[in-house]
């Protein structure tokens, strides 16, 4: 898993049928400086909110175990939400 | 998934099994505030309504097969959804 800042979200009503009625977060994924490197668009599972600091699983078997599903386009999903992280030199969240 | 636009579509008659009526688009894909990033990619699209200039968001690696009709097929990229909007604070 890796942690992310929730920095927006993206509303789609088109989409793949998995995709109705999830809520898509755009997460930028954090360094361990406390600056960000790239993003992902995460469905949230959680009920996370723009700013927070969370936990991201990236992985399409762990995903589709999570929905119940046998198939599925679905990788990214925020399963947590960060308390705080001790990375040794900085803190987070 | 990554935010991307359509900028063209790609027509191919002669491919793998399991890809027919499969529609192959041009993506460029964008950074969260939607400028352009990296290089173009052949996406496949799983919702057989994107067009050119439409801000997509799609599925890299396995599960963009997964997207498919056809289980285990080899595509790497699919769209997976049309962006009616994005909304981004920081």
């Amino acid at each position: 898993m890796k942690i992310g800042v929730v920095s927006g979200n993206v509303v789609s009503t088109i989409n793949f049928p998995f995709f109705d009625s999830k809520k898509l977060m755009i997460c930028d994924y954090l360094n361990s400086d406390g600056s960000t490197s790239g993003y992902t668009i995460a469905v949230d599972r959680v009920g996370a909110g723009v700013g927070e600091t969370v936990l991201i699983m990236d992985e399409g078997n762990s995903a589709r175990q999570m929905f119940g599903l046998d198939t599925g386009p679905i990788r990214a999903v925020i399963v947590g939400i960060v308390d705080a992280a001790d990375f040794g030199e900085t803190e987070v969240g | 998934m990554q935010l991307a636009r359509v900028e063209g579509t790609v027509v191919a008659t002669v491919k793998s099994r399991g890809l027919e009526g499969v529609r192959f688009l041009v993506v460029q894909p964008l950074n969260k505030h939607r400028e352009p990033q990296g290089e173009r990619l052949i996406a496949a699209d799983a919702v057989h309504m994107a067009g050119p200039g439409e801000l997509v968001y799609f599925v890299s690696s396995r599960e963009a097969a997964e997207a498919m009709p056809v289980r285990f097929v080899p595509v790497d990229h699919a769209i997976v959804g049309i962006v009616d909007d994005v909304q981004v604070t920081r």
